[in-house]
């Protein structure tokens, strides 16, 4: 997604920058004080504590199990025993609610560490060795990102079986080219400063270099990306469940919650608003966090006038 | 280096591309579990009906071969036949193309004057309260999955107000509900792009010299900074395209309009895998045509950008 590409595009830019900045003011200072200075911050920081609050405990918030059906309370509206109504079988929609923000969190993170991992260990080795390996990972990146977005995770899944695993797979292949190119672009000038030089000099082992000096050079704009891509993910997550390519029915994961609710849309449209907001509360929480990170880790943006 | 010459090697890596996208295509659906022919027949089929349908599909000859047919019938201009209903695959993909085209088009339009006038506003208005809603709508905006907009408009517009109807297409009316559904996907990040992109070039000496020598702020802000904010627009634009595709894949299948988003989603689920290859390969060679023409034209717009280095 654009914001993605936008992240890949300054983000090498951005790293570099803060290394300079982060010489003279402290990198730990600045992200502080990143979060609160608006009102917009303030609120973003609310729901995005709101929203992990409400995954990590969804097993002790959730009022009913979210897969136990009721069929004589079917589509029902908010009562005292179904705070936010029920579903189409009767199923208490808070309880689905709260564990499926769980799963769209889950799936957010564990894609963007699969895909990172590999992305970021590709990239550095491409960068720094440079020669057949670097053209062999960047010729292979740039075939995954000539498919465009979306049809090449559709596709995959398709392959693979339509269920949430191979979804999160899929994603997690759709997200590892995009940190290939830019680590390794962050890589490509981290690599021709003068302490990569001394350690070299120093006669310190390649990799032992690679891991002590370039990797954490690379930290910052890794970091603005992994949460555009954890917010992009759990959108493309979601998604894929909506159109009956990730998760399967029973469980409670929002966006199949929406592709199946969208039948009852018109007869109880509660049943697709509380999915909806789900999903689009715990996006925009992960997207609040990753304009303060931006904020804070990227010059371009946090020091405009 | 001449531009020519940047052209021609430019189309030669996109063929190189393209040859790897039918490859992997190909190698994925070869891989794909499971007996095709099961999902063919609407009964379970006998070994001899799934035997005559491996053979009419060229499914006993090995991989090989099977890719070594496709890649020649590419070269005559041929994608196969559709394995549900023996169509041809090509005038398939470019019909509902047409259909994506015409929604993809009209939603970039509207995408980019709401958010190239929002994002306008919030730069020229920094750090106001036009900025602050401006921004604070962009995060709404990126954070608002394309199912939920399209919900939303058709309990909003269809059931409660009855005034465009759920899905299809043919007239103007049935695609003004998808079309804002695509487009207010976008909207957020071009506004975002074009208020960094502004923020820019409003801190440039010349803006400063256009100011001092007594401009008006309209002439500084049209003719001086808009100019030369819409130059990073342009590839802007471009990745947008393949944004575009992937929306309309979910906005085709909640408006059951009959684009190719919708296409590559009822093969899939059909297994035809001619008409995804097809499909799959004519919206990635599109999309990086336009990739291609938008490099070209950035160096087109900006004489300062040399082409190849």
């Amino acid at each position: 997604m654009p914001s993605s590409i936008l992240a890949s595009g300054s983000g090498a830019e951005a790293g570099l920058a803060l290394e300079r900045r982060a010489s003279s003011a402290g990198r730990r200072s600045s992200l502080l004080r990143a979060f609160p200075r608006s009102v917009r911050g303030t609120i973003g920081a609310a729901i995005l504590l709101a929203m992990l609050a409400a995954a990590a405990g969804a097993g002790w918030l959730a009022p009913h199990d979210p897969a136990q059906a009721s069929l004589r309370h079917r589509l029902e509206g908010p009562s005292r025993t179904f705070p936010l109504g029920t579903d189409w079988i009767g199923r208490c929609l808070l309880s689905r609610l709260l564990y499926g923000i769980r799963l769209t969190f889950l799936v957010g993170v564990v894609t963007v560490a699969i895909g990172g991992a590999v992305g970021v260990l590709l990239g550095l080795l491409a960068g720094y060795f440079g020669g057949l390996l670097e053209t062999l990972i960047m010729r292979a990146a740039d075939l995954l990102l000539a498919f465009p977005y979306f049809l090449l995770t559709i596709v995959l899944v398709a392959v693979l079986g339509a269920n949430l695993t191979n979804a999160i797979l899929a994603i997690a292949v759709w997200t590892m080219p995009h940190y290939v190119r830019l680590v390794r672009a962050v890589v490509l000038s981290v690599k021709a400063r003068e302490f990569v030089d001394g350690a070299r000099a120093l006669g310190r082992p390649e990799l032992g270099i690679l891991r002590r000096h370039v990797l954490p050079n690379c930290l910052a704009p890794i970091i603005v990306q992994s949460s555009t891509f954890c917010a992009q993910n759990m959108l493309m997550a979601a998604s894929l469940s909506f159109l009956g390519l990730g998760a399967q029915p029973p469980s409670p994961e929002l966006g199949a919650m929406l592709g199946t609710g969208r039948a009852y849309l018109r007869a109880a449209p509660h049943v697709v608003a509380v999915p909806a907001l789900g999903i689009l509360l715990g996006v925009l929480g992960v997207n609040c966090l990753g304009d303060a990170l931006r904020d804070a880790l990227d010059p371009r943006s946090g020091a405009r006038s | 280096m001449g531009i020519g010459i940047y052209v021609l090697k430019r189309l030669a890596g996109m063929g190189i591309l393209l040859l790897g996208i039918t490859f992997i295509v190909f190698g994925m659906m070869y891989l794909a579990p499971g007996d095709v022919t099961m999902m063919l027949v609407p009964n379970i089929p006998s070994t001899e009906q799934s035997e005559i349908l491996r053979k009419e599909f060229g499914l006993d000859q090995p991989l090989v071969v099977r890719y070594a047919r496709f890649l020649s019938g590419l070269a005559h201009g041929q994608l196969g036949t559709s394995w549900i209903d023996r169509r041809p695959v090509l005038p398939q993909v470019l019909d509902a193309l047409g259909y994506t085209l015409r929604l993809a088009s009209l939603a970039l339009a509207g995408s980019l004057l709401v958010g190239f006038l929002a994002g306008i506003a919030a730069a020229v208005r920094y750090r106001s309260v036009v900025d602050e809603a401006v921004m604070s709508a962009c995060l709404l905006g990126i954070s608002l999955p394309v199912f939920v907009t399209g919900l939303l408009l058709i309990y909003v517009f269809a059931y409660r107000f009855g005034w465009f109807p759920t899905s299809g297409a043919g007239s103007w009316r049935h695609l003004a509900l998808p079309a804002v559904t695509l487009g207010s996907f976008l909207v957020a990040y071009n506004a975002r792009m074009m208020r960094a992109a502004m923020l820019e070039v409003l801190g440039q000496e010349y803006i400063r010299t256009a100011r001092a020598k007594g401009l008006g702020e309209l002439v500084v802000l049209g003719r001086h900074a808009l100019r030369n904010a819409l130059v990073p627009m342009v590839t802007v634009v471009g990745l947008q395209v393949g944004l575009l595709l992937g929306g309309s894949v979910i906005t085709e299948t909640i408006f059951a309009y009959p684009g190719i988003g919708q296409l590559v989603v009822s093969a899939i689920s059909a297994r035809d895998t001619p008409v995804v290859q097809g499909a799959v390969l004519v919206t990635s060679a599109g999309f990086i045509l336009v990739n291609l023409i938008v490099d070209l034209s950035y160096a087109f717009i900006d004489p300062r950008i040399r082409l190849g280095s």
